[in-house]
């Protein structure tokens, strides 16, 4: 099954116009993703390279084609707008790209889904990848700027705030052999729609993941919330890997939520909390695949 | 981005919030005139305060030998030699580091006659994805020891967004210092004040340490914020163009952004081994597995997901310009980057800049293969590294460490 999407999830982008939003369903098509509409206002009627249609709005694109997912490519002070619109439309599942949005327009973004049915990934991620059967697991769902070809179909769930340490870790895992279920970017803002603990339930709940890694860093307790859950509950194994642990205080470190403040959030911390709870802590991030593997 | 004292200040006065009547000036005639101006209006002690965004400033020593970034002055001849020993002179305190920074302004203020300390501060709580406003008795000290030894002693309240800070809110917290009577509404009317800065600016952080109650002239009891503190979210700046005139760039590492110029995420450390990456969760990793090594990270540097040519030679001079830095990793996983890209502009790179020191490069991903080709036949004198963990090893290896 996976989790979130899967290869026949009917998926919109927000933003399709944009040089961004264009290089990336672009790529999604060619990875064999189901694009099936684009949201571009004052664009409605025109076709993306003459394959997808486009719409001015997100409940006209959504009811024209059945879509129920939305990957957001719209610049910044833009996404708030974009992230609720889709919200509006009722999609189940949306994955904001888009690096840099206010705090607080995401606090407001926050309250105002609060009781909705809609799922948000992100902000600031590299999005969701539920790899294919096809070569270099083509005809996978691909959502967000991930590359499709590091990944292979298999029953490893990869979950990470980080983009490029998602890669590493699929890649680890793929060049060993092993496969992976769902990967899922949750994006380095402060304020995110989706936790490391939201998507290990999820893991946990899915027949077709057998294993974990969860790739944290410094900043905020989401990791340790995450852990204190999978102490008591987990039934899969876990091995995970926490960044920054060189990191000076009070510094953002490219990531806005990547911050050590008040003596908060720290890698020891964090580090600490997952070895309690019987997470296998990846020594350097060389070692998240062999760390898993041994477990399994 | 940070502001300093007297600019937070003017953003609090600009939202009804008190703060003491003060001048920012730049010379010590200035300074001298203004502090004349408090003492004939019947001020019995007057304040210098060098502005810097460092903590720990009271407590600071100049390069000149001057103790102190703060003085309590009993006359303005005595603030004149203060504002003389400061302006222009370099302050170090335990958040600056050796190198301390160049104060270019003082501010200049009635001494409060303080009567109680408080401390307050409006901040994001990240589990809850809400403000909190958060009040402690304890004022002036050093926050992170009171939450560490008195938790009791904090009081929180969240905001819900969709309606903001509710003046019972503000009436609960001031309660909770037990402030009382007559000073309850102007207490509350503060706090919202504060709340108000915090939200409408696009602040990360308020903070007013000590809020004090004064007594003034005509023996009455008032609430005044003493000292301020304000961050702003960098990635809503856009929408505020009076605040983005208030960067100070004396205030920032000129590397940091010589490196922001071409969008580059440069941090600078202590160590001695460079590293360019892409990706900031890979660059904090990168640091990361150079220490786990035994070897010392001389920064953080994260070239983005679509590094160009320009941007990595941009990258190789910076880290160049640390004489810290004895040898370079390069860590680099192409996902949709193409290797080859990335290679070609190591190769100009180090060509343009003509680097002496050890070089090791780790590739991998998208056309890795053309990528190491264009490294090997370069005939630069590089090391290749596997992975994340051999190029570590490798580059340690190189300065001469385990």
């Amino acid at each position: 099954m996976a989790i979130l999407v899967q290869p026949s999830t009917k998926v919109l982008i927000q933003g399709i116009t944009g040089s961004f939003g264009a290089r990336h369903t672009q790529l999604s098509l060619e990875y064999g993703s189901q694009i099936v509409a684009g949201v571009t206002p004052g664009k409605g009627g025109q076709m993306f390279e003459n394959k997808v249609p486009i719409f001015d709005t997100v409940a006209e694109a959504a009811k024209q084609t059945g879509a129920t997912a939305s990957a957001i490519f719209v610049p910044p002070p833009f996404a708030a707008d974009a992230i609720l619109e889709a919200v509006d439309a009722g999609l189940a599942l949306v994955v904001c790209i888009t690096e840099g949005i206010p705090v607080n327009d995401m606090v407001k973004v926050k309250r105002a889904m609060e009781n909705k049915r809609t799922r948000l990934i992100g902000p600031n991620c590299p999005g969701i990848v539920t790899p294919g059967e096809g070569p270099e697991s083509r005809g996978g769902c691909r959502i967000g700027i991930a590359p499709g070809y590091i990944h292979k179909k298999g029953h490893i769930g990869v979950v990470s705030r980080s983009g490029t340490l998602t890669y590493e870790a699929v890649w680890q895992l793929t060049t060993r052999g092993v496969g992976q279920s769902t990967c899922v970017g949750i994006g380095g803002d402060p304020v995110n729609g989706t936790s490391h603990l939201d998507v290990i339930k999820m893991f946990d709940d899915d027949p077709e993941t057998h294993g974990m890694i969860m790739i944290g860093e410094i900043g905020g307790s989401a990791e340790e919330e995450a852990a204190e859950w999978i102490k008591k509950n987990c039934r899969k194994p876990v091995a995970g890997f926490i960044a920054g642990a060189t990191a000076p205080p009070g510094r953002r470190m490219g990531h806005a939520g990547a911050i050590v403040s008040g003596g908060k959030g720290t890698a020891a911390a964090k580090i600490a909390a997952f070895k309690e709870a019987g997470i296998g802590v990846a020594p350097t991030p060389s070692d998240m695949a062999d760390t898993l593997l041994k477990m399994m | 981005m940070n502001l300093h004292e007297y600019q937070a200040k003017q953003l609090l006065t600009e939202n009804g919030v008190a703060v003491p009547p003060g001048q920012v000036c730049s010379t010590a005639d200035e300074a001298r005139s203004a502090a004349e101006k408090h003492f004939a209006s019947g001020a019995r002690r007057v304040v210098i305060k060098a502005q810097t965004h460092a903590g720990g400033r009271g407590k600071g020593t100049f390069k000149n030998g001057f103790q102190g970034g703060v003085k309590v002055c009993q006359s303005a001849d005595q603030l004149y030699e203060a504002a003389q020993a400061m302006l222009g002179q370099v302050l170090v305190t335990k958040q600056t580091g050796s190198d301390g920074r160049l104060i270019g302004k003082v501010l200049i203020e009635a001494a409060s006659n303080i009567k109680k300390e408080f401390y307050l501060a409006v901040l994001l709580d990240r589990a809850l994805s809400r403000p909190i406003v958060m009040t402690s008795s304890e004022g002036g000290m050093d926050i992170e020891e009171v939450a560490e030894e008195h938790p009791e002693k904090i009081v929180k309240e969240a905001i819900d967004p969709a309606v903001g800070m509710m003046p019972y809110q503000a009436r609960k917290l001031s309660a909770a210092l037990g402030i009382k009577g007559d000073l309850i509404n102007p207490a509350a009317k503060l706090l919202l004040g504060v709340y108000k800065v915090w939200w409408e600016c696009d602040a990360s952080l308020v903070e007013i340490n000590p809020l004090c109650i004064v007594e003034t002239s005509d023996r009455k009891q008032a609430l005044v914020a003493v000292d301020a503190k304000i961050s702003i979210d960098d990635n809503a700046l856009y929408r505020h163009k009076n605040i983005q005139e208030m960067r100070d760039l004396g205030e920032e590492a000129p590397l940091e952004i010589e490196a922001s110029k071409f969008n580059l995420n440069y941090i600078k450390l202590d160590g001695d081994i460079a590293c360019l990456v892409n990706g900031a969760g890979l660059a904090m990793a990168t640091m990361d597995i150079i220490q786990h090594y035994g070897g010392r990270p001389a920064n953080f540097l994260d070239v983005g997901g679509g590094a160009s040519k320009e941007q990595v030679t941009a990258a190789f001079k910076i880290i160049l310009s640390d004489p810290n830095v004895k040898a370079i990793l390069v860590n680099i996983f192409g996902g949709i980057m193409d290797c080859n890209v990335i290679a070609t502009g190591i190769v100009a790179a180090v060509k343009e800049t003509g680097l002496k020191l050890p070089l090791v490069v780790r590739l991998e991903g998208n056309n890795v293969k053309a990528g190491l080709k264009t490294l090997a036949d370069s005939g630069l004198n590089l090391v290749l590294a596997t992975s994340m963990a051999d190029g570590a090893e490798k580059v340690v290896k190189a300065v001469g460490g385990r």
